[in-house]
């Protein structure tokens, strides 16, 4: 067995826990929802077993129908695509299941990659729907550490949809295209009866060129390497949720929508050869990156609280809503994983950029215990970061 | 953040960690339930735990109103939900919960309209912006959301909103405390008390506990902080002979609770005979169901319900 078939058995079999989990019910920021009477002292020992007796097993899906939850991003979106899309379309190039494909034509390598965009409101503070579409495909293509070069857009919109939205969010996807220095070269549009769709749902697709020679990937992450973030996190989840309206809490917030590209290029240029990974903490936020590092690599990851951060803004809401700020969606922040010798020079990389001027160090990765992420709390004491089932739910309890 | 990062103060949790250790007696182990979820949520998202000497155990209590309704009540309410033209509303973290059919999620993905709502008054909205439909509300918790369930009744009532019902599961932490004691294999030294249900209720309903079952109780806050000064106080408590109902929730919990939310409570709401909780089976007099004066807002009342119980799983 190949170090990646290694790896993704052990993602695999990560998917059973996410399945077991969504049975009881609970979702697993923490356990909290222990049955009454039971004791949490001296269980480490039966939970670290039966954590692992859940990722021998294959991954499943259990349920008959599609939940919101598979599309979250946490464990049920991992086990939904691992037990049927990569199930039905192995191959060497999706198997990583990185944020881009790197393929091979003729002497050059490319990274390819396609995301969808389902936002809800259309338009939020600090950004749209259309730049959302396009910084989010560029930045999947330059944490694989690649040039971004051209994209797709393909529309489906809703019967009904006001012409005057659409103009707003192209005239916006053009900025960002600018921005990012890609053109978007080729596109589709379809639409639905009203009430088929939200109004207008974008997918984009892009390839960029990889030219530095390296090889990046959360399986290549080593015990000792620093684990660094791009800047505060959670600004773009908790402003779309404000912005729904449904939460009565208002706060002076702005989406971090951002290309992330040069940001990528400096660190690159910087340091290339010491970056192991980089990922952007899209859904799931910085809290899932981190567990699929743990487990693409098979080592630890240990975390400061203190060290990360989040703003203050954004902590409260969290703290009201009952949410953790590690798993909130960030549109223009990355993860990378660095040689701990490179680690300052990564940090101050990133910092030369505008968007990375909150870079620092959060923690690094570990030898033991393989595939777990630890949060060294700001209280002193220490907690596993799983994986959520679905979405960060608030909670009355 | 103001009065969130000076009960978190790492520091300040040494000095207590230090003193709570100073005050085991060598050779003894101690056994406290935490009564809220809210607690258990705490400990391990600080991991609390780390600060506690080994001799010190803490064990979950029933105070979690989610893990508490038992799965016949979740089948209840997706029934409630699969009635025509209805729309059911609940907390967040209701969402998940399993009953023998699913969770609101699966009968959500199933087709019925289910949202997730953060408060009843959000609902009561829901019921005006839908006046074609009926909306129903998941009332769920303990003596802590009671109020803010009644306080809607009542202003659907003063506003003669008419599609508008509450599915009334709300429970009572005192009897599923006394529950707690009168099982016989109990082995407890003490409770860390429930903190936002006092804000209601007071601390004097707590007074059987050390008066008829000689165990202490601190009610406790909700930061790490509040937590372990619980642990220190029934400590000391033993340490001193004492046995008594303490406060260490000051700040927010009135020795004599909120009569006003009380007052509404009782207006709207009145005992249930019997109610089943999830892990803890049938409890006497444990539950609140609506009076029938405002029978007009009550789901149970307004459709018929399936009522089968279904037994708990294993892991409860």
């Amino acid at each position: 067995m190949t170090h990646q078939d290694t790896a993704q058995q052990q993602r695999a079999d990560w998917a059973e826990a996410a399945v077991a989990e969504h049975d009881t019910g609970h979702d697993a920021g923490y356990p909290p929802h222990a049955a009454a009477g039971t004791e949490h002292s001296s269980r480490e020992q039966l939970v670290l077993e039966r954590i692992d007796r859940a990722r021998r097993a294959r991954p499943r899906v259990r349920e008959k129908l599609i939940t919101l939850a598979h599309g979250a991003g946490g464990k049920a979106s991992q086990s939904l695509i691992e037990a049927i899309f990569l199930n039905a379309f192995r191959n060497p190039l999706l198997e990583p299941l990185e944020d881009a494909a790197t393929l091979t034509a003729g002497d050059t390598r490319l990274a390819f990659t396609t995301d969808s965009y389902v936002v809800s409101p259309l338009f939020f503070p600090g950004g749209d729907i259309g730049d959302l579409a396009v910084n989010g495909t560029v930045n999947d293509l330059a944490v694989s550490g690649a040039r971004p070069a051209h994209l797709s857009a393909g529309f489906i919109l809703e019967e009904g949809f006001p012409v005057e939205d659409l103009r707003r969010i192209v005239a916006s996807m053009a900025k960002a295209a600018a921005a990012a220095g890609v053109s978007i070269v080729t596109g589709d549009t379809k639409v639905v009866q009203r009430g088929k769709a939200d109004g207008c749902f974008i997918t984009t697709a892009g390839v960029g060129l990889v030219t530095d020679g390296l090889t990046l990937g959360v399986a290549t992450a080593r015990p000792g390497d620093a684990v660094i973030v791009s800047g505060p996190v959670g600004d773009h989840g908790i402003t779309v949720m404000l912005a729904r309206g449904e939460l009565d809490i208002d706060a002076d917030l702005v989406s971090d929508t951002a290309p992330v590209h040069e940001l990528v290029r400096g660190l690159l240029d910087a340091v290339g050869p010491d970056v192991r990974a980089m990922r952007d903490a899209t859904r799931g936020g910085v809290a899932t990156i981190l567990n699929e590092v743990a487990k693409a690599a098979g080592v630890a990851v240990a975390i400061d609280e203190d060290a990360v951060p989040v703003r203050a803004e954004v902590r409260g809401a969290c703290e009201l809503l009952g949410i953790d700020p590690l798993y909130v969606a960030c549109e223009g922040r990355i993860v990378a994983i660095v040689d701990p010798g490179a680690a300052d020079a990564a940090v101050a990389a990133l910092q030369a950029h505008p968007l990375g001027a909150g870079a620092t160090v959060v923690g690094h990765v570990a030898e033991d215990p393989p595939g777990l992420v630890l949060l060294k709390t700001g209280f002193g004491g220490t907690r596993i970061i799983d994986l959520l089932v679905g979405d960060p739910l608030p909670r009355i309890c | 953040m103001r009065f969130v990062d000076e009960y978190r103060d790492a520091e300040r949790a040494r000095a207590l960690a230090a003193k709570i250790a100073s005050l085991c007696e060598p050779g003894r182990r101690y056994k406290f339930m935490e009564v809220c979820g809210g607690h258990t949520h705490t400990i391990y998202k600080h991991g609390l735990e780390d600060y506690l000497p080994e001799s010190i155990s803490l064990v979950h209590g029933p105070g979690c109103p989610v893990c508490v309704i038992p799965m016949g009540r979740v089948d209840d309410a997706i029934a409630l939900a699969e009635q025509p033209d209805v729309i059911m509303t609940s907390f967040g973290d209701m969402m998940r919960v399993p009953g023998g059919r699913g969770s609101f999620f699966d009968s959500s993905a199933a087709g019925t309209d289910i949202r997730m709502v953060y408060s009843p008054l959000d609902a009561l909205k829901i019921a005006r912006q839908n006046p074609d439909k009926h909306v129903i509300f998941m009332a769920i918790g303990m003596e802590t959301t009671a109020p803010s369930t009644a306080m809607t009744v009542l202003r659907a009532a003063a506003e003669g909103i008419e599609n508008f019902s509450i599915f009334c599961n709300h429970v009572m932490i005192v009897p599923a405390i006394k529950a707690i004691l009168d099982s016989p294999d109990l082995r407890l030294d003490g409770f860390i008390g429930p903190g936002h249900v006092s804000t209601v209720i007071g601390c004097r309903p707590y007074e059987f506990i050390p008066a008829e079952y000689g165990k202490p109780i601190v009610t406790a806050g909700f930061e790490p902080l509040d937590i372990l000064q619980s642990v220190y106080m029934l400590l000391e408590q033993l340490a001193q002979g004492r046995c008594e109902v303490e406060n260490q929730y000051g700040r927010v919990v009135p020795w004599d609770g909120n009569t006003v939310a009380l007052r509404a409570v009782s207006e709207v709401m009145e005992l249930r005979p019997y109610f089943e909780w999830r892990g803890l089976g049938f409890i006497s007099h444990s539950a609140l169901q609506v009076r029938e004066r405002y029978a007009a807002f009550d789901a149970e009342r307004h459709f018929t319900l399936p009522g089968v119980r279904v037994a708990d799983p294993k892991a409860c």
